[in-house]
C-alpha cells in the first residue's frame, strides 16, 4: 500500500515548511523509519521519516520549495504499484505551489491530528485510512472542570491515531503523561483509565511537569486568543497547585566552580571518554548531597504523613516546545559520572523530540533546573509536587572574590534551593546545601 | 455409556441456550439438558413464564390504558370496547411459543443436542438426566459441566401459593381473566407490571410495598413518579408498609402500615411478587464439593466454581437475576472453556428495566450509591413534563437523571422513567463500558424530536446549561 509522506506539522505553530533536503532520490528503496528528508519549520530543521516501507516513486515537492502543513511531498510505494491517483494529486500540489494558491491537503485531517497530543512527533502520515478527524469542540466560556473539551485522540509517533477512553484521555491530561506512551490493555490495544492508573500507581502519583523558561525567536506580535496545549494546561494547574499550598522557602548560595571545571577538563582528559558536561556533574553532585541528607529526600504525603523515597531520582528540567518535561534519571546516588552523563544525555535529547515513556518523565523525588545558559544569574524555581525540594541553577560568572587574602577573578555560580516547609525545615536545608557546595568545591573527593 | 461430550449444559434458559449455542460455535460438542419445569422449557423461564410473555401482556395492557382514557384525546372514538384478559393471554402464549420454538431451532441449527429431563451433576464429569419421557435415568459424560438452572418464584411463610387465590407470575400469566380485587405484594418490577396489567384491564389493585418508594432498587425519585402515575389511574399504593398475615378463608391480607397501624386489605385475589430464588436443589452440587455463597453457586469472574470444569451461569450464579445477565455470562463461560480469553464478567453495568408504564430504566450508580463508592459527584435531572416526543406520545409522565464524576465528567448511571426508556438505557450502557463523559453525549446531536433527546437534556442539566429546562 502506499505511503504518502507529507508536510507534517512539527511544531504548534508551523503552517508551513521548506523542503531543505531528500536524503534519498526517486527510484531508491526505503524501509521503514528511514529519513527520507529533511525540513526547515519555523523553529527548526527537522528529519522526516517514512511510515511505509518501498521505493520513493515521486518526489512532489523539490528541494527550496516551500508548502502548507498538509501538502503531499512526495509518494512511496511498491515498484509495481498502480498509484495513478496519487500521481494526479502530487501535480495538483506542484501547479498550486507554482501558481501560489493553496495546496490541496494530502490528508485533511492531517494537520490536526499531528496538532494533538504532546506525544505527537508525527512525520508522515500513516497508509489509508489517515488518522481519524478530530474535531476541537469549542470550549464553553466560564465553564469550569470537565466542561472543557475531552483531550483528543492523539497520535503515535508513527502516526497512527491512539485508540483511548475519553476518560483515559483526562486522566492522562491531568496527570501529565501523554497517552501515546501508554501500552493500552482495553479492546484493540485502547487505552482505559486502568492503564493511566496503573502508571500513576507505579509511579507514585507523580506528576512532572514545571515551567521554565524558553527564549523563542522574534517573531512579531499577534493579538490572539489560543487555547492551551494539554501540557501548558499541566504547567498552569500543578504549578498554580504547588505555591498555593505547598510552603515554599528559599536558601540561596554562592559556590565557587574553579574545581569543578578543574575536575572536569581532567574527566575529559581520559583516553576514550565521552565527554561530561557541568550538568552531568551538578545531577551527580545534587544525588550525592541527597545521599548524605536523606531526609530532604522527601514528599509531604495527602495522607499527612512524610515519605522518604529509597533513593535519588534526580528530574532533570528540559526546555522543550511549547512547555518542557521532566526526565528521571534514576538511582543517581548509584550511578558513576560516565553513566550520568551517558544516561542524562539520552534522556534529556528523547525529552526534546518528546519520545519518553510516562515512567522516564514520572516520579522524581528532587528537580535540578537549570536557566545558566540564558544568562540568569540566580532564581527561585516553584517546586513540583509530590517533590520536597527544587534546585535552581543560575549562570556561572566570573567575579571579583576575596580569596586566600587578595581579590582574585573567580567562576562562580549560584544555586537556589526551594523547599517545601512541611517535610524540610531550613536548617537541614541549609546543611544539603552546604554540602552540595563542598561536593561541588572538592569534586574529585566526591565523584568518580 | 455415551461418548464424552465437550460441553454439557444444564438449563436451556437464556443463560444455558445461549451458553450451548456460543460453546457449539467454538467448535465443543455440546449437550443443553432441560427439564421443562413448571416455569421453564427451552427458553426457560424468561421466554415460558416471565419476561416475554410478559412484555406481551404488558402492550396490550398499554393498549387498554390508551383505550381506556386516551383514544378520545387522539381522535379515536370506539363505542362499547371490551376488554378479553384472555384473549391478551392468548397471544402472549403464542409469542411465547414462537420464541421457544426458535431456541429449537437455533439449538438445532448449531447442532446442539437436546436432552429432555431434570439433570444432576453426578460426579466429576458426569451429568445424570432423570427423563421425562421413561422412568430410566441417562448418564452423559462432560469435559465441562455448567449449572444453568436459573430460579423460580418464592414467597414468605403463611403466604404459601395456593395456585387459584395466593399466586405469583406463573399463574397471573395464564389467567382467563383479570381478578376483580388484587392485592399485589412486592412493589418491585414483577410486581409493578402485573399492577399495571390488571388496572388496565379493570382489575381494583392495591400493591403493598415494605420499602418506602415502589421500585426501591431504583432512585427514589423514580418510585415516587411511579406510585404517582399509579394513583392516577387509581391503583392503591401502599410504601413502607409489611405484610402481616393472610386470612385465606376470607380472602383479608392484614398489612402494618408506616405508623404501626394494622390495616385489612380485603382482596380476590393475592399476587405475590416477592422475588425469586435459585434452584440449586438435588443438583449434587454438596456431594461434589461445589460452594454456594448465600443461596447462590459461588463464581469467579469467568463463571468458574470451585471445582474444576463446573461453570455456573445465571440466576443461579448469583444477582442480578436477569436473562441479560446470564446470557452474557453464558457466553464468558463457553468462552472459557474454549480457551479463549474473554472478558471478565463485571456486574457494575449491568441494565436494568422495568416495563410498566412509564417505564422504568436504569444502568450504573445511584446517586447515594456513587457518593458511598467515594465518587464526588455532579447530577443533571431533566423532566419528561414539556419534552416534545413525550408530549406527542400522549405519555410526558417521568425524569431522566444523570450521575457523573465530578472531576472528569465520567458517567457514572442513568435513571429513568418515562415513556419508551427501556430503549435508551443503552446509550449510557455502552458509553460506560467506553468511559464516555458527559461532554461526549451532549457533542452528539441527539435525533429530534425523540425520547433519546431526553438523555441528552439530563447531561447538559449535569454541565449547568441544559437548553430545555
Amino acid at each position: 500500500m502506499a505511503t504518502k509522506v507529507v508536510m507534517a506539522q512539527l511544531s504548534p505553530t508551523m503552517e508551513e515548511g521548506k523542503l531543505l533536503d531528500w536524503k534519498v532520490s526517486e527510484g531508491d528503496r526505503v524501509e521503514q523509519g528511514d529519513v527520507v528528508a529533511e525540513i526547515e519549520t519555523d523553529k527548526a530543521n527537522m528529519d522526516v521519516e517514512s511510515l511505509g516501507a518501498g521505493v520513493l516513486r515521486k518526489i512532489v515537492v523539490e528541494v527550496g520549495q516551500s508548502a502548507p502543513v498538509g501538502t503531499l511531498i512526495g509518494i512511496i510505494a511498491d515498484d509495481d504499484e498502480d498509484i495513478e491517483d496519487l500521481l494526479a494529486l502530487a501535480d495538483e500540489v506542484r501547479a498550486s505551489l507554482e501558481s501560489g494558491s493553496a495546496a490541496p491537503s494530502a490528508a485533511s485531517s492531517a494537520p490536526a491530528a499531528a496538532r494533538t497530543g504532546a506525544g505527537a512527533q508525527v512525520a508522515n502520515v500513516a497508509p489509508d485510512p489517515g488518522p481519524p478527524s478530530a474535531a476541537v469542540p469549542s470550549v464553553v466560556p466560564g465553564m469550569a472542570g470537565f466542561g472543557r473539551p475531552t483531550p483528543v485522540a492523539p497520535v503515535r509517533a508513527d502516526g497512527e491515531r491512539v485508540k483511548a477512553s475519553p476518560v483515559a484521555r483526562r486522566l492522562a491530561a491531568e496527570a501529565g503523561i501523554d497517552v501515546a506512551t501508554i501500552a493500552g490493555t482495553g479492546p484493540g490495544g485502547r487505552v482505559v483509565r486502568a492503564d493511566i492508573e496503573d502508571v500513576l500507581e507505579s509511579v507514585g502519583r507523580g506528576r512532572r511537569t514545571r515551567p521554565g523558561a524558553d527564549v523563542p525567536p522574534r517573531v512579531g506580535f499577534e493579538a490572539r486568543v489560543e487555547e492551551a496545549s494539554t501540557m501548558r494546561k499541566v504547567i498552569a494547574r500543578r504549578l498554580t497547585e504547588s505555591v498555593g499550598p505547598v510552603p515554599h522557602f528559599f536558601l540561596r548560595r554562592e559556590i565557587d566552580m574553579e574545581e569543578l571545571f578543574d575536575f572536569r577538563a581532567r574527566l575529559n582528559s581520559r583516553p576514550g571518554a565521552a565527554k561530561i558536561g557541568v550538568n552531568a556533574l551538578l545531577l551527580k553532585a545534587a544525588a550525592e548531597a541527597l545521599a548524605r541528607h536523606p531526609t530532604v529526600n522527601s514528599s509531604w504525603d495527602e495522607a499527612e504523613a512524610v515519605r522518604y523515597h529509597g533513593s535519588a531520582d534526580i528530574g532533570i528540567a528540559v526546555s522543550i516546545d511549547g512547555g518542557l518535561l521532566t526526565p528521571v534519571l534514576r538511582g543517581a546516588d548509584s550511578l558513576g559520572i560516565d553513566q550520568v552523563a551517558a544516561q542524562s544525555a539520552d534522556l534529556i535529547s528523547r525529552a526534546r523530540i518528546k519520545k519518553l515513556t510516562p515512567e522516564e518523565y514520572l516520579g522524581a523525588t528532587l528537580t535540578v533546573s537549570n536557566l545558566g545558559m540564558f544568562g540568569i544569574d540566580e532564581f527561585s524555581a516553584i517546586i513540583n509536587p509530590p517533590e520536597g525540594a527544587i534546585l535552581a541553577i543560575g549562570r556561572t560568572a566570573q567575579i571579583p572574590v576575596a580569596h586566600q587574602g587578595g581579590i582574585h577573578v573567580r567562576r562562580r555560580m549560584k544555586i537556589t534551593m526551594s523547599c517545601d516547609h512541611r517535610v524540610i525545615d531550613g536548617a537541614e536545608g541549609a546543611r544539603f546545601l552546604a554540602t552540595l557546595a563542598a561536593i561541588l568545591e572538592n569534586p574529585g573527593d566526591f565523584i568518580s | 455409556m455415551s461418548d464424552t461430550h465437550d460441553v454439557v449444559v444444564i438449563g436451556a434458559g437464556p443463560a444455558g441456550y445461549v451458553c450451548a449455542i456460543r460453546a457449539a460455535q467454538l467448535g465443543m460438542s455440546t449437550v443443553v439438558v432441560e427439564s421443562g419445569s413448571y416455569e421453564g422449557g427451552l427458553g426457560g423461564t424468561c421466554l415460558n413464564w416471565g419476561c416475554i410473555p410478559m412484555k406481551a401482556l404488558l402492550e396490550s395492557a398499554k393498549l387498554a390504558q390508551r383505550m381506556r382514557t386516551d383514544a378520545e384525546q387522539f381522535g379515536v372514538r370506539a363505542k362499547e370496547v371490551e376488554y378479553d384478559y384472555g384473549a391478551a393471554v392468548d397471544r402472549s402464549r403464542g409469542i411465547a411459543k414462537r420464541l421457544t420454538g426458535g431456541v429449537e431451532y437455533l439449538l438445532n441449527k448449531n447442532k446442539v443436542k437436546i436432552v429432555r429431563g431434570r439433570g444432576r451433576i453426578a460426579g466429576p464429569g458426569k451429568v445424570e438426566v432423570a427423563s421425562e419421557a421413561s422412568s430410566g435415568t441417562e448418564q452423559l459424560l462432560a469435559k465441562n459441566i455448567v449449572i444453568a438452572t436459573g430460579s423460580v418464584m418464592q414467597t414468605f411463610p403463611g403466604f404459601e401459593l395456593d395456585g387459584t387465590k395466593v399466586i405469583g407470575s406463573r399463574q397471573g400469566l395464564g389467567l382467563a381473566e383479570v381478578p376483580g380485587n388484587v392485592a399485589v405484594v412486592g412493589g418491585g418490577f414483577v410486581g409493578v407490571e402485573f399492577a399495571d396489567t390488571f388496572a388496565a384491564f379493570g382489575s381494583q389493585v392495591t400493591v403493598v410495598e415494605a420499602l418506602p418508594t415502589l421500585v426501591p432498587t431504583e432512585e427514589p425519585e423514580i418510585g415516587k413518579v411511579l406510585a404517582r402515575a399509579f394513583k392516577k389511574r387509581g391503583i392503591k399504593v401502599f410504601t413502607s408498609t409489611r405484610i402481616k398475615s393472610l386470612d385465606r378463608d376470607s380472602m383479608t391480607l392484614t398489612v402494618e402500615k408506616k405508623d404501626g397501624a394494622e390495616a385489612p386489605i380485603p382482596t380476590d385475589i393475592l399476587f405475590m411478587a416477592v422475588g425469586r430464588r435459585p434452584v440449586t436443589e438435588d443438583m449434587g452440587l454438596d456431594e461434589n464439593g461445589i460452594e454456594l455463597d448465600g443461596d447462590f453457586v459461588a463464581t469467579d469472574q469467568f463463571m468458574r466454581t470451585s471445582q474444576a470444569g463446573v461453570y455456573a451461569i445465571g440466576d443461579v450464579a448469583g444477582q442480578p437475576m436477569l436473562a441479560h445477565a446470564g446470557s452474557h455470562e453464558g457466553i464468558i463461560a463457553a468462552e472459557h472453556m474454549a480457551g479463549m480469553e474473554p472478558h471478565p464478567m463485571s456486574r457494575h453495568n449491568i441494565p436494568s428495566v422495568g416495563y410498566c408504564h412509564p417505564e422504568v430504566a436504569s444502568v450504573g450508580l445511584a446517586e447515594e450509591a456513587a457518593r458511598e463508592a467515594g465518587h464526588e459527584v455532579v447530577t443533571g435531572t431533566y423532566p419528561l413534563t414539556s419534552h416534545g416526543r413525550a408530549l406527542t406520545a400522549g405519555s410526558n409522565e417521568g425524569l431522566v437523571k444523570i450521575v457523573a464524576g465530578a472531576q472528569f465528567g465520567e458517567v457514572l448511571g442513568v435513571h429513568m422513567i418515562g415513556h419508551n426508556v427501556s430503549e435508551l438505557v443503552a446509550e449510557i450502557g455502552l458509553g460506560r463500558d467506553l468511559e464516555t463523559t458527559l461532554d461526549e453525549i451532549v457533542q452528539h446531536p441527539h435525533a429530534h424530536p425523540s425520547m433519546s433527546e431526553a438523555v441528552m437534556e439530563a447531561a447538559l442539566a449535569a454541565l449547568g446549561r441544559a437548553v430545555h429546562i
